[in-house]
């Protein structure tokens, strides 16, 4: 089986065309690959560009140059190049991701939202539902809150909701962007556990984990983003 | 992943004499895609829509859509008689006025119904019967349906509006500022149920809006207009979170945040 993720020399940069038009590089050559079964994490201090890498990946920020691969239903998509239909359906079938903050739509219950990725996938509603409630169980959601739409649940709870969302599927590729990040100790475990259980589904995954216990439980490899930051280049 | 595009558009130029309404836009609209076409008051993204909708003829380009019998068809080389039953079965368009694309005199169950007269419906049990099922998927209770919706609120006549678009299956809806004249809490309630409406029945839609936010939750792809150019355009999420032009920079960091 080919490997999931391959990334190969990807450059970004931002230009701020309201000032000025200054130009701000966010990082420099990024060139990697995650295996299945495989986590990686991604390492090094805030604003180096960790999260902007899993956004290049997911198709959310454009790219500069280089070429992000994935393997999408054994065939070889170039997410850099990809056009929005094509990402829309590897986002559906190949490459889930679990952000930071939930983004809700006003008035669909949070068991809805969970089970969402699957009815996009043509899973029928009710066994969706079956799945959302058991991973909203398993991550200790109040049951009071499962019909209730997550706009005013705690950070945590939202946190919760959005890591079943990004769970559910089967995906081959997950992105983790801290998903343990306002969670409790306890929840933080859930968590590890599950991510355990997708390596052992061959599931290839890159995440940012500033928690240092689940990052020691989770990691297979951490990757230096410093290394590809082109401030560091300059300074050197 | 359907391999045919539903519309293909190529060329579209609108000249107003000499000013321009909208310049050169191609692209292709697949089956399923929801396209939002934002930018700000008189960037033509009105025209636009309207050239697409062959509500207005354009200056220049083609469009061709894809009939249910798999052949494209020239929609600027129809007859009127065959674009309008085009309009009243295949197609909707729902405008940001309710009252241009309701018949405000007439019942809300007969403002339903005759789009199923159009395409054949004479029963006149079951065309209420439709009627009434689709006044409940737009949260309207059955027992208005022979109120007039000039009784309706505002909130209430675009939904109504949006039901008798919707009753005939069509598979291409054109919707210009759905969300334009309403308060917020109906907003909300009219974009979770077009949001459901368009994923539960596959339709391609094409949404003209000033509301990124409305893009954002409706739309998979966006264009961004500009004096009646499309200066920018991709993946809805992509063009709002990391926008490359400066004019869509402008746009996205002009929201207002609650």
């Amino acid at each position: 089986m080919a490997t999931p993720l391959v990334v190969s020399e990807v450059s970004k940069s931002f230009i701020m065309h309201l000032r000025d038009g200054i130009k701000l590089p966010v990082v420099n050559d990024v060139s990697s690959s995650v295996a299945g079964g495989e986590c990686v994490v991604l390492g090094g201090p805030s604003g180096i560009g960790k999260s902007s890498i899993l956004k290049m990946l997911y198709g959310n920020y454009a790219v500069d140059a280089g070429q992000i691969l994935v393997n999408h239903r054994e065939k070889i998509v170039d997410i850099a190049a990809a056009d929005p239909r094509t990402i829309i359906e590897v986002r559906r079938h190949t490459m889930g991701y679990v952000s930071q903050f939930l983004r809700t739509v006003p008035r669909v219950a949070a068991v809805d939202v969970v089970a969402e990725p699957l009815v996009a996938r043509g899973i029928d509603a009710a066994e969706a539902k079956d799945k959302a409630v058991e991973l909203l169980a398993r991550l200790n959601l109040p049951r009071e809150l499962w019909s209730l739409p997550p706009a005013t649940f705690s950070g945590g709870e939202q946190q919760r909701v959005n890591i079943a969302r990004g769970f559910i599927t089967s995906h081959r590729i997950l992105l983790l962007d801290e998903p343990t990040a306002s969670l409790d100790a306890t929840n933080r475990r859930v968590v590890i556990e599950m991510i355990a259980a997708k390596k052992a589904e061959g599931v290839a995954m890159l995440g940012i984990f500033h928690d240092e216990e689940v990052r020691e439980a989770v990691a297979d490899r951490i990757l230096d983003v410093s290394a590809f930051s082109p401030r560091k280049a300059v300074a050197a | 992943m359907s391999e045919t595009p539903l519309l293909k558009v190529s060329g579209v130029s609108k000249f107003y004499g000499s000013r321009i309404g909208c310049q050169d836009v191609s692209f292709d609209l697949w089956p399923g895609e929801v396209l939002a076409i934002v930018g700000e008051s008189g960037s033509g993204k009105t025209t636009l829509l309207n050239c697409l909708s062959t509500r207005l003829m354009p200056s220049a380009g083609s469009v061709e859509y894809r009939m249910r019998d798999g052949n494209f068809r020239d929609l600027y080389h129809m007859s009127e008689a065959e674009r309008r039953f085009l309009m009243r079965t295949d197609w909707g368009f729902v405008h940001q006025n309710p009252a241009d694309g309701l018949r405000m005199t007439v019942s809300a169950g007969a403002n339903v119904g005759e789009r199923l007269m159009a395409v054949g419906d004479r029963h006149y049990g079951k065309i209420r019967e439709t009627a009434t099922d689709w006044l409940g998927r737009v949260e309207i209770s059955a027992d208005r349906i022979d109120d007039q919706p000039r009784a309706f609120s505002g909130g209430m006549r675009q939904r109504l509006q949006i039901a008798r678009n919707l009753v005939t299956g069509p598979r291409l809806v054109f919707m210009d500022e759905p969300t334009g004249g309403l308060d917020v809490s109906v907003q909300a309630r009219l974009l979770d149920l077009v949001r459901g409406l368009v994923n539960d029945l596959g339709l391609s839609a094409i949404v003209v809006t000033h509301d990124l936010a409305v893009a954002r939750l409706l739309s998979h792809r966006m264009m961004v207009m500009k004096d009646g150019h499309v200066i920018e355009q991709g993946l809805t999420d992509r063009v709002l979170d990391d926008p490359r032009e400066p004019y869509t920079q402008l746009l996205v960091s002009s929201i207002l945040q609650v």
